[in-house]
């Protein structure tokens, strides 16, 4: 049986999705799917758009796959707008003339920025804000500008406001409306709303229209408004809401609304029945879905209805909660009590600027809608009660109001939710997708994230997921065994917090206060590590020496025959020609193996035991210190050479690097830690793939955490932008210091973040806005380990003592015998195991 | 601990006890061409001896090893590839089919002493 042709027209969020939700079905093999992508590049994240501009690349905002076309033999037109359907011959002709014969359509057209038809709306440096397009031609402009207007004051608005403050323009948001998000949010919180967002140095107007936008004095515009004020100003941003793009339904003669959008029914399928419409180009009882979360569904609903199987649209909540310029807003249900005879409960503290209010039925017992300005916590609860038509407390007022005797939060328990419970909106998660997923194995909230991708959209969901996962667990009467190991029945974090309590020096003392058995190789460590993350004394001490793992006892890396490899710091990856010769010499004089790392180092191995302090005397003399090559700790600071001599560079990202390798080397951690500094966002240091990230903007310093290369590479995260140097040392002494405190063992930064119940939303929390007033406690503790810092091998080769714990034989001065290098390529290289045989036999 | 097989043991002094790291650490000694991890465990006032090839990597490094227990059992971890082998037999526990040689010590004198089978 020939393959039938599935057209689909658009590859955006929803478009993309839709193809995802084909690629995972058994009815994919019936098809042959061809797509158009009007834009040149495929489908990305275009609710992330905003990220861009704080540091995002392209690739960082593809949703696409690698391979995800050909892999699954789709074709792609990119760059190619659909243009005309022909419904009686069942044929889509492109703008470039490509025709395909359908079977079956899906129009995934999505939606375009309504322009208002203001004269001189068409000037030049004004823009839409949709695309990356759009985007890199408003970062063109704002390099030559210093005033910036965002006309409407909706959500999408705010979040171009945003892009507008982070290019350095002077912002301004001008809204029609007498408040902002004025379909989200009322006016006591719009009032709120305004005087945080102007606290940001951004100048909000309400209730102006616009008349005209004219040749400006100062600036390039003058945006004249009908009560007689106006504002002069360089660049000028529409924001005034979407249009479904139908045009090309229209012109076919598909349904539509009487304001746009393409009617569908149930099963998403419009007047047609061959094709079907998805996303914000669709019309679905009378009703337009602006969300991405929605359109995900809608694309679903078109899979399974070409596979016959049971599923429709029923209509989707629109309920929001998000970070508007670092403010928490959030909207539920029927936000503005417009239901009748509901009763309206609102908390409001004019110290913090939190707007909490509640919208509830007239018999006290439902919730109907919420607003939450400045304090979103409520936000999963609310929603439940609300999704659930979950019976409310006996004084709905409860929910909202702070608790401050003890008495714990009101809200209401995971356990009271159904299994049919939404609990992630983004991607469509139950409370039994979870429940299933948590008895499957899945028992740690990473492992949760990675198998039901619930909480890795917008985050909004993580606590709640955290509750669902621990109350599983506690059912399942699965006490999770987090024991480091036999000989102590404690997680890392727990014997962290014995060492600072209770002043722990040792691991004996350990061992005798809380442990059983003689330890083993993974206790010792541990708490070896541990002790040096919190007191910072010379690892090699008498009790300590003993905990080290294979490469920290030596201080050297141990390769496979029993020798050693030795990398000196460089920092920064800044070394004079007169350190690179003395590289060169000892390398040479002891006829070791030598090779650049990627932390721009330099790696000398093949080096005996007994060799090891000769060799750092003479390193040592000329100036070198350890590199803590081999140790869970502070690696390197790579850094590209910066503006000092870099054409493009912004910042001295060199300098940067030296001044925070200095200030963390030598501090032990759970796993090793490596940090980049990039001086512009060509990122040349490949600071997005380290635990942390510094890149350079016109604005100060973006700060990058949790990416790592290696089995399992992950990008970093954007925490926080615009930094100066001082608050952004601040933040890394915070951020690695609550590592260092709570990571298990072995967990690098990404796990523990992951791990972490709120995740990134969370770590922002604690280390931008101090939620659990440690920050001042982790910079202290930070600079107590900075105070503290030696060089390991200079107190070690200044002891006679301690150079001899170094020789290979205690009774003997021989070397080992049994250690065979042979030549490769004008090095040596240690010898095979059928080389070493060979050898013997001679 | 002394066998029936003793008297067939060719008792070799290779250091003092004194020479021997008393925190649990390990040490090499060399006695010809073989060269011997010694660990004296200071709780029990007892010295082990294994043979210092790692069998898996075949490099000379068990003395370098970490020091443990797994349940009543004296282990020491290779530093290479980490199993790990047990004291007073010199069995490997990941793998039953791999066994270095362990030696009789005993200390006299002061003196770390090894049958060597003769």
């Amino acid at each position: 049986m020939s393959k039938k042709t599935l057209v689909v027209i658009g590859n955006g969020m929803v478009g993309h999705k839709f193809l995802q939700s084909m690629v995972n079905s058994d009815v994919m093999q019936d098809y042959q799917i061809v797509t158009f992508c009007e834009e040149t590049r495929l489908a990305y994240d275009r609710v992330q758009l905003t990220s861009f501009f704080s540091g995002k690349s392209e690739d960082d905002l593809s949703l696409v796959e690698d391979n995800f076309f050909e892999d699954n033999n789709i074709t792609v037109h990119t760059g190619d707008r659909a243009k005309h359907i022909d419904r009686k011959s069942k044929v889509v002709t492109s703008e470039k003339g490509v025709s395909i014969s359908y079977d079956k359509l899906v129009l995934a057209t999505g939606s375009f920025p309504f322009v208002p038809p203001i004269p001189g709306h068409e000037r030049d440096n004004c823009f839409v804000y949709r695309t990356i397009d759009d985007l890199i031609e408003i970062s063109e402009a704002g390099e030559t500008s210093k005033v910036g207007v965002v006309i409407g004051g909706g959500l999408l608005g705010l979040e171009a406001a945003k892009a507008l403050k982070d290019l350095g323009l002077k912002t301004h948001v001008v809204e029609f409306a007498p408040r902002l998000m004025a379909v989200q949010i009322d006016d006591g919180a719009g009032a709120v709303l305004r005087k945080k967002i102007e606290e940001l140095d951004v100048s909000v107007h309400t209730q102006k229209n616009t008349q005209n936008i004219v040749d400006g004095e100062e600036c390039v515009h003058r945006m004249n408004f009908a009560d007689g004020s106006h504002i002069e100003t360089d660049v000028i941003l529409f924001s005034a809401g979407i249009r479904p793009r139908d045009d090309i339904a229209a012109e076919c003669g598909l349904a539509l609304g009487e304001r746009g959008g393409i009617v569908v029914n149930d099963s998403c399928l419009t007047s047609d029945d061959d094709i079907y419409a998805i996303g914000e180009c669709a019309l679905w009882d009378g009703k337009i879905f602006g969300l991405v979360a929605p359109g995900y569904q809608m694309a679903q609903v078109v899979a399974d209805h070409l596979a016959q199987k049971d599923n429709a649209f029923t209509g989707a909540d629109m309920s929001t909660k998000l970070k508007l310029m670092g403010v928490d807003v959030a909207s539920i249900g029927d936000a503005h009590g417009v239901t009748d005879k509901a009763k309206v409960y609102t908390y409001v503290n004019g110290a913090d600027d939190v707007y909490k209010k509640i919208v509830v039925s007239e018999d006290n017992t439902r919730l109907l809608g919420a607003v939450l300005i400045g304090d979103t916590v409520d936000y999963g609860n609310l929603l439940q009660l609300k999704l659930n038509d979950i019976p409310l407390p006996e004084y709905p007022d409860s929910l909202i109001l702070p608790q401050r005797d003890g008495s714990g939060a009101t809200g209401l328990g995971v356990e009271a939710l159904p299994d049919a419970a939404q609990i992630c909106s983004c991607y469509d998660v139950s409370k039994g997708d979870i429940c299933q997923a948590v008895s499957d194995g899945s028992t740690t909230m990473g492992a949760l994230k990675e198998c039901t991708k619930a909480a890795t959209g917008c985050g909004g969901c993580a606590a709640l997921v955290g509750q669902v996962l621990n109350k599983e667990l506690e059912k399942m009467g699965m006490d999770v065994n987090t024991d480091l190991c036999e000989h102590f029945a404690f997680t890392r974090q727990e014997l962290y917090h014995m060492v600072r309590v209770e002043g722990i020096k040792t691991f004996d003392e350990m061992l005798d206060k809380h442990g059983k058995g003689y330890g083993c190789d993974i206790c010792k460590p541990t708490v070896g590590s541990i002790l040096a993350s919190c007191w910072n004394e010379y690892v090699l001490d008498q009790p300590h020496a003993a905990l080290q793992d294979t490469n920290d006892r030596y201080l050297a890396n141990m390769q496979k025959n029993g020798t050693y490899s030795i990398v000196p710091r460089i920092t920064g990856g800044e070394i004079t020609p007169d350190k690179l010769i003395v590289l060169g010499q000892v390398g040479k004089k002891y006829n070791l193996y030598t090779k650049i790392t990627g932390g721009q180092r330099v790696d000398l191995f093949g080096a005996r035991q007994e060799q090891l302090p000769v060799i750092w005397k003479e390193l040592i003399d000329a100036g070198f210190e350890t590199g803590h090559a081999y140790g869970k700790s502070l690696r390197t600071v790579k850094s590209c050479v910066g503006d000092t001599w870099c054409r493009y560079g912004l910042a001295d990202s060199v300098s940067a690097a030296i001044d925070i390798e200095n200030r963390y080397k030598g501090l032990r951690s759970p796993h090793k830690i490596k940090l980049a500094v990039s001086g512009c966002t060509r990122e040349c240091a490949e600071a997005q793939s380290k635990d942390v990230g510094v890149i350079a903007t016109e604005n100060g310093w973006n700060l990058y955490v949790c990416g790592n290369g290696g089995m399992k590479p992950r990008h970093a995260d954007l925490f926080a932008t615009g930094l100066d140097f001082e608050t952004m040392i601040k933040y890394i002494d915070r951020f690695l210091m609550f590592y260092v405190k709570t990571a298990d063992r072995l967990q690098r930064t990404s796990t523990w973040m992951m791990n972490l119940e709120g995740g990134l939303d969370y770590l922002r929390e604690v280390v931008i806005e101090d939620s659990l007033g440690l920050a001042e406690t982790f910079e202290q503790e930070m600079q107590t380990v900075v105070d503290a810092y030696e060089c390991e091998w200079k107190r070690t080769v200044e002891s006679e003592e301690r150079t001899k714990q170094f020789s290979t034989f205690i009774n003997t001065d021989k070397p080992d015998s049994q250690i065979v290098f042979v030549p490769e390529r004008d090095q040596l290289r240690p010898a095979r195991q059928d080389e070493l045989t060979s050898t013997s036999a001679d | 601990m002394q066998t029936a097989t003793e008297l067939d043991l060719n008792w070799v002094d290779v250091c003092a006890l004194h020479d021997l790291p008393d925190n649990n650490m390990g040490a090499a000694v060399l006695h010809e061409e073989t060269q011997i991890a010694l660990f004296y465990i200071k709780q029990i006032d007892q010295v082990f001896a294994l043979n210092n090839l790692d069998p898996f990597s075949g490099a000379n490094v068990l003395s370098r090893g970490i020091i443990g227990s797994v349940g009543d059992e004296l282990v020491v971890a290779s530093p290479i590839y980490k199993e790990h082998f047990n004291l007073k037999t010199g069995q490997c526990l990941e793998d039953e089919g791999v066994s270095i040689a362990a030696y009789p010590t005993k200390v006299t004198e002061g003196r770390v002493l090894i049958g060597l089978s003769s």
